[in-house]
């Protein structure tokens, strides 16, 4: 287990207060001029060598994100935005941060907005989240009243503003580019890239895009030192993560872990143990709804990390772990999550808007055992229809969990699914194209 | 895609009161200048806090003049963002999360609830406007599953009796207390905390 002086935050279970004088006995805005002064190319580079991956989902390294920031300010401003559209199924670490630790992300964007030269910088907090982010705002005006932000922010010479932008209920504004076409006021629906946000993002600005945690975990990192944080976790999958351990467990919780910890440690330890003992285990889906589960044989050995799950066909993702006992119908849960891939498609690119009402709508019928038998190699091949064909990675999310399923359960949907329309049977299903040719041959 | 439609009744004018240009004044002066056009999703709420939350088509026209854009642009905005309102709601606006971390811990007992308690169907409104339900998406609040959304506040870690005990409140007209409702601290593991100990007991 990480030992509590490792840990990054102190305060994830609120037991100090998140206001600005415990924060600052905790550690955070002491002396951040001084990390300043030492230049942005020390700060890049430091965070280069912390080896630090995004915590948003896609795990891009950090240094190297800032690094694409133009070097000198032309004609146009930089913008910094932060992602805090957690909307992740199975993800709530973002609003811990929010409403726990606020100062560790407000010190986080006065840094990286130095580093890439941002004189702005938008928070994007998911409309739910309306409450902590009121709290988030406490924190900034306070941040405000000490001059810990504003002109010449905590002494560091350098002018920043921090503005909260609300978000309403749209899970794609996540992804990064439909999130700059949200802040700029209209559906958010993501542009194609190149032109990647860093160059053209934000009204057409260079714009650096971060996750909540990514940020927050930066002044720490600046002041134990890069090395200190690749010293956790092992090569390229470094320091420590926010798990979040919810579904068929005794505990569900959120803790902050190293990387590439056992996942039998995380959920027999921190989250009390599977609902009716390891055994009862079914599947794990590993970061987040848009991961492909995994099942309980690969639970036994499997570390948390990019590259380990990467190996498994899954993804780290998010790090929200949902736990899926026996006592679940599997095939249910799955057509749950295509639900919520379809409700969520913002209807830009067709493959992605028509695909995943079909997947849906054909594993509802799976797991009423209402589906013909050829309909599985069927529904593969709408996910391979859907993956790879849009503009953003939602194609992907909506299809990885369906592919998850029907690599790992496959024999489970053909044994409730036995029927062979053409042959003999007469179902009354009205998705069925070939409706009419089954009726004329019963 | 969901599919969202405005109601059919609408009424025919929507301005500002005072204390909401007053927002929205605030929230402009948030964005660069030329770029009013981002304030749309804030002025959204504003109008729909105003308009007991929800949103006229009215107040759509009146926003677009407001922020000079085509009120088209306006409409799309606000059709495309589940938490705008487009017909009326509660004033208790109940909304269950049923996604699958939800789901499998026995979200739709608390669906169950709702239908006995407030309406058999989603999203109609009682006689005296005090209070209606739907079923959300994922609301982020995964490790304290089920919970349930009522206007603002989170209701954490539910199940059906404690749901109808809510429902009961707020049926009442009162204001329910928000949070677990198993008494957990935040997103700690329930008497299994291993970490930061110290702190906890300092």
């Amino acid at each position: 287990m990480l030992k509590d002086q490792d840990r990054i935050f102190q305060n994830l279970y609120n037991d100090l207060g998140s206001d600005i004088v415990s924060s600052q006995k905790r550690g955070d805005w002491v002396n951040t001029n001084e990390l300043t002064n030492k230049g942005r190319d020390w700060i890049i580079n430091e965070i280069k060598d912390s080896q630090l991956r995004g915590r948003g989902g896609a795990g891009f390294p950090t240094g190297l994100k800032w690094s694409f920031a133009p070097k000198e300010v032309v004609s146009r401003p930089h913008y910094l935005v932060v992602n805090a559209d957690e909307s992740e199924p199975g993800t709530c670490k973002d609003r811990d941060i929010l409403r726990f630790e606020p100062h560790k992300l407000i010190e986080g964007c006065l840094i990286a907005s130095y580093a890439v030269q941002a004189h702005v910088c938008y928070i994007y907090i998911r409309g739910e989240y309306f409450l902590d982010g009121q709290k988030l705002q406490a924190a900034i005006d306070e941040a405000y009243e000490k001059k810990l932000i504003g002109k010449n922010a905590a002494g560091t010479g350098w002018d920043l503003d921090i503005y909260i932008h609300y978000g309403a209920g749209a899970y794609i504004c996540g992804e990064e580019t439909a999130l700059l076409e949200s802040i700029e006021g209209k559906k958010g629906q993501p542009r194609l890239k190149p032109p990647f946000p860093a160059l053209i993002g934000l009204y057409g600005c260079p714009t650096i895009i971060n996750n909540v945690e990514t940020l927050a975990v930066v002044p720490t990192i600046l002041r134990r030192g890069g090395k200190w944080f690749a010293s956790l976790g092992r090569e390229k999958n470094t320091g420590t993560k926010i798990f979040c351990i919810s579904g068929n467990v005794n505990n569900p919780c959120n803790v902050e872990e190293e990387m590439n910890i056992p996942l039998k440690e995380l959920i027999e330890v921190h989250a009390g143990g599977v609902i009716g003992g390891w055994e009862n285990l079914q599947a794990v889906i590993p970061g987040g709804s848009s991961m492909p589960l995994i099942p309980k044989e690969k639970c036994e050995t499997l570390t948390m990390d990019f590259d380990s799950l990467m190996a498994e066909k899954s993804g780290l993702g998010t790090a929200g772990i949902v736990v899926i006992n026996k006592d679940q119908d599997i095939i249910k849960c799955m057509a749950r999550i295509a639900r919520f891939y379809k409700h969520e498609s913002c209807g830009q690119c067709t493959p992605c808007r028509e695909g995943s009402g079909w997947m849906w709508r054909m594993l509802e019928r799976m797991a009423k055992g209402e589906a013909s038998k050829d309909e599985v190699e069927m529904l593969e091949d709408v996910t391979k229809q859907i993956e790879g064909h849009t503009i953003c990675a939602f194609g992907e999310g909506s299809s990885w969990p369906v592919q998850g399923l029907l690599r790992h359960f496959k024999d489970e949907i053909k044994k409730r699914n036995k029927f062979d329309p053409i042959v003999k049977e007469s179902k009354n299903i009205p998705y069925l194209v070939d409706q009419h040719l089954l009726d004329k041959n019963a | 895609m969901s599919l969202r439609r405005p109601a059919k009744e609408q009424p025919e004018n929507f301005e500002f009161n005072s204390s909401s240009l007053e927002a929205a004044k605030v929230i402009i002066s948030k964005y660069p200048k030329g770029k009013q056009q981002s304030a749309v999703m804030a002025l959204l709420y504003i109008a729909q806090k105003q308009n007991n939350n929800w949103i006229p088509l009215a107040a759509m026209k009146y926003i677009a003049k407001f922020l000079d854009m085509p009120y088209i642009q306006v409409y799309e905005v606000a059709t495309f963002y589940s938490m705008y309102n487009l017909s009326p709601v509660g004033k208790y606006f109940v909304q269950v999360c049923t996604t699958t971390p939800c789901m499998i811990r026995g979200a739709y007992k608390l669906v169950e609830a709702c239908k006995e308690k407030i309406s058999e169907n989603e999203s109609e409104l009682l006689n005296n406007k005090n209070c209606s339900w739907m079923e959300v998406e994922c609301l982020g609040a995964c490790v304290n599953a089920p919970m349930m959304q009522i206007n603002d506040d989170y209701y954490e870690d539910l199940d059906k009796e404690k749901t109808l005990k809510i429902l009961d409140k707020i049926l009442k007209g009162e204001t329910p207390k928000p949070g677990s409702y198993r008494g957990r601290v935040n997103n700690a593991p329930e008497n299994n905390r291993k970490t930061l100990m110290d702190i906890k007991n300092a």
